[in-house]
């Protein structure tokens, strides 16, 4: 398990991070969420040790790291970068070999993972004229070809056609299923939703929400319901303690704690037959869509 | 189709093992590519027609005289080193010759013995042609007290080689470490490699790699050209420079070095090619400043003194004063240990610039930030 606790980081007199904390567990692909600015390359950045922070620690399973476990770590930085000019099958193994293999393993492992990558075709090809989304696949190849025991990726499915999306999500699934922790971030919430299994939400240097996807739906949600019913829900409208959020004749989704909704529903079945009535838990992209947003705006203040 | 083992790691590589494959890339990639190829072959051919054109050149230049003789005269010159007798007929014919410009001069037997005890005279067209005179002339033996000094042509040809081939060298392969750094400062590329190696790893690889190739193509170039002067026959040259070319060998290696951490120290402060030019001005400057030293002052004695001890310059200006004789045995070794421990604290300053700037991204780093980290 990889936590971080206490991170603290500025530069100049801007604090970038403020008392950052989260864990990354092992067997588990977490999602690092936060729009622009929100501190997320730095924070991985400290995590990988090209960056030292002004206060606080990183662990992997409780022991402090040092540079000799970071080399160990498979990075993929926020800003692509690969030689343009060289083969990228060379470029992979010579990769591979400044982490300690042979030249022979190292050219097989960069063969094998680039093919696995959908790069068969391409392997002696010069960066420089793949597709960007093929240049990403490579990029990705080169994170993961040293068999790391930490994946850290900053935005690794952005520019990614859905097809490669998933087959980067396969390769980094078999990787988290044998124990890798693996940390990738994005500024995309819905396809964080769908990819992982844990969530850190971090905005203005101070992480927001913390934890498994569904332990976040439940602990910020709002306790939502959805009624189909024969008759109009009008009414619903002018009930005390109900928030209706949406509505369509028949249909409506309304906020309100249990009790209410109980009421709502007692209510609505005196006047007409109800099809449906279920608890609705919205997305995690609509409860922190506002946290999200909110950082872009800040982040564009602070830039002007 | 490979499954990943994450336990099954290979040892960490020590710093040295890392440092030679960083060499062996930057070298692998360097070789392999077009441009290089091409202006090492250029350049070498460049080197070989240069060497037989003066070869050529001075043949014609220096070729024999040609002189008309008589029957009469003709004993008098045989065997005589640059001239070629030209047999005429008689007198007239000899004269015609002359005349034609079909040789230099016509040597005819003098009619007039009382005032001429050679008994012969030389005919000219329009001027004496004083290399038959000198031939003909009875010359006293001559010994010489001093050895002879090097001529000052040849002590300008072999100053301006080396304080050329230096520049060139440390020019060509000094601006690649810097495009290089730069290139992977801002690809990016920088922070996966360091994410695997240390920086002051990466940069003694850098340095190694094109130390290599720069020897490599120096050394490149001796061949060629001592090829060409055996070939041609000049082969006299190099037992001359023989010895300081060899020390110039040593100081070439260990002064680029010192430059080559310059460089990529430089290098490393700046984020885009395109603003490499204004930071690597004043290294280009102490790589330039050697060449015109030697240039202007290669037969000022102090200058080439304090020359062949200043770090910078001592590549050039030590072989210089090792070939015209003027430094004693142990001044290269003294000039050599200044280098190398200069070589030895730039590098450590320099790794220390380029390990804290090479990851900052965006505006150039100041200097002084750079240092105190």
């Amino acid at each position: 398990m990889l936590e971080l606790s206490g991170i603290r980081r500025s530069f100049g007199d801007r604090l970038v991070l403020d008392d950052v904390g989260f864990t990354v567990q092992r067997g588990k692909l977490t999602g690092f969420v936060g729009g622009n600015g929100a501190g997320k390359t730095t924070t991985m950045r400290i995590i990988l040790g090209v960056l030292s922070s002004d206060a606080g620690t990183v662990t992997l399973d409780g022991a402090p790291l040092g540079d000799e476990q970071r080399r160990s770590f498979g990075y993929m930085p926020e800003e692509r970068g690969l030689y343009p000019k060289m083969k990228i099958v060379e470029q992979i193994a010579y990769l591979a070999r400044l982490h300690g293999y042979d030249k022979r393993t190292a050219t097989t492992k960069a063969t094998d993972l680039l093919t696995r990558l959908g790069l068969g075709e391409r392997l002696n090809d010069p960066v420089d004229d793949l597709s960007l989304g093929n240049q990403q696949r490579a990029q990705i190849a080169a994170a993961l070809v040293h068999d790391p025991e930490v994946l850290i990726l900053d935005e690794p499915f952005s520019g990614l056609d859905p097809m490669a999306v998933d087959v980067v999500l396969n390769v980094l699934s078999e990787y988290a299923a044998q124990g890798v922790p693996v940390l990738f971030s994005s500024h995309q919430l819905d396809v964080v939703e769908r990819l992982c299994d844990d969530v850190v939400v971090i905005a203005g240097g101070q992480i927001r929400a913390a934890g498994g996807r569904e332990e976040l739906r439940d602990q910020y949600a709002e306790s939502r319901f959805e009624i189909h019913s024969g008759g109009d829900m009008g009414w619903l409208r002018t009930q005390p303690g109900v928030q209706v959020r949406e509505f369509d004749g028949g249909y409506a989704l309304f906020d309100a704690d249990e009790q209410v909704a109980q009421q709502v529903l007692r209510t609505a079945l005196e006047s007409a037959p109800v099809q449906s009535f279920s608890p609705v838990r919205p997305r995690l992209a609509e409860i922190f869509r506002d946290i999200v947003t909110d950082e872009v705006r800040n982040d564009e203040e602070a830039a002007r | 189709m490979s499954t990943p083992t994450p336990k099954q790691r290979p040892a960490t590589p020590t710093m040295l093992q890392n440092t030679m494959l960083v060499a062996e890339r930057e070298v692998t990639t360097q070789v392999r590519s077009k441009a290089f190829i091409i202006s090492t072959v250029v350049m070498l051919v460049l080197i070989l027609a240069g060497i037989i054109l003066s070869s050529v050149l001075g043949d014609k230049l220096g070729s024999d005289t040609k002189v008309a003789v008589v029957p009469a005269t003709a004993e008098l010159i045989a065997g005589v080193d640059g001239i070629e007798a030209v047999d005429a007929a008689d007198d007239a014919a000899a004269r015609q010759l002359v005349e034609d410009e079909e040789v230099s001069a016509a040597l005819l037997p003098d009619p007039d013995t009382d005032d001429n005890p050679l008994g012969v005279v030389v005919v000219g067209k329009e001027s004496a042609p004083s290399d038959v005179v000198s031939a003909l002339a009875v010359t006293p033996p001559v010994e010489l007290l001093d050895e002879p000094t090097t001529s000052e042509g040849l002590r300008y040809l072999v100053s301006l080689a080396f304080g050329l081939v230096f520049m060139f060298a440390s020019l060509t392969f000094g601006s690649t470490i810097a495009q290089n750094t730069v290139q992977e400062k801002q690809s990016r590329i920088v922070e996966i490699l360091l994410s695997a190696v240390p920086p002051r790893a990466l940069l003694a690889g850098k340095v190694i790699g094109n130390s290599i190739l720069a020897f490599g193509q120096t050394a490149a170039i001796a061949a060629v050209a001592v090829i060409g002067l055996v070939v041609t026959g000049q082969d006299d040259v190099l037992s001359l420079i023989g010895a300081p070319v060899a020390w110039f060998v040593v100081f070439f290696l260990v002064g680029f070095v010192l430059l080559a951490a310059m460089f990529a120290a430089a290098a490393s402060l700046v984020s885009r090619t395109e603003d490499t030019g204004a930071v690597l001005t004043p290294v280009m400057y102490l790589v330039m400043i050697p060449y015109f030293l030697v240039i202007f002052f290669n037969s000022n004695e102090v200058v080439l003194a304090v020359m062949s001890y200043v770090p910078f310059s001592a590549p050039v200006g030590m072989p210089v004063r090792l070939f015209l004789g003027t430094a004693a045995w142990w001044e290269p070794l003294l000039s050599l240990v200044i280098l190398a421990l200069s070589a030895w604290g730039v590098t450590a300053i320099g790794a220390r610039i380029y390990e804290r700037s090479v990851l900052r991204t965006g505006r150039r780093v100041k200097l002084s930030e750079a240092l105190k980290g």
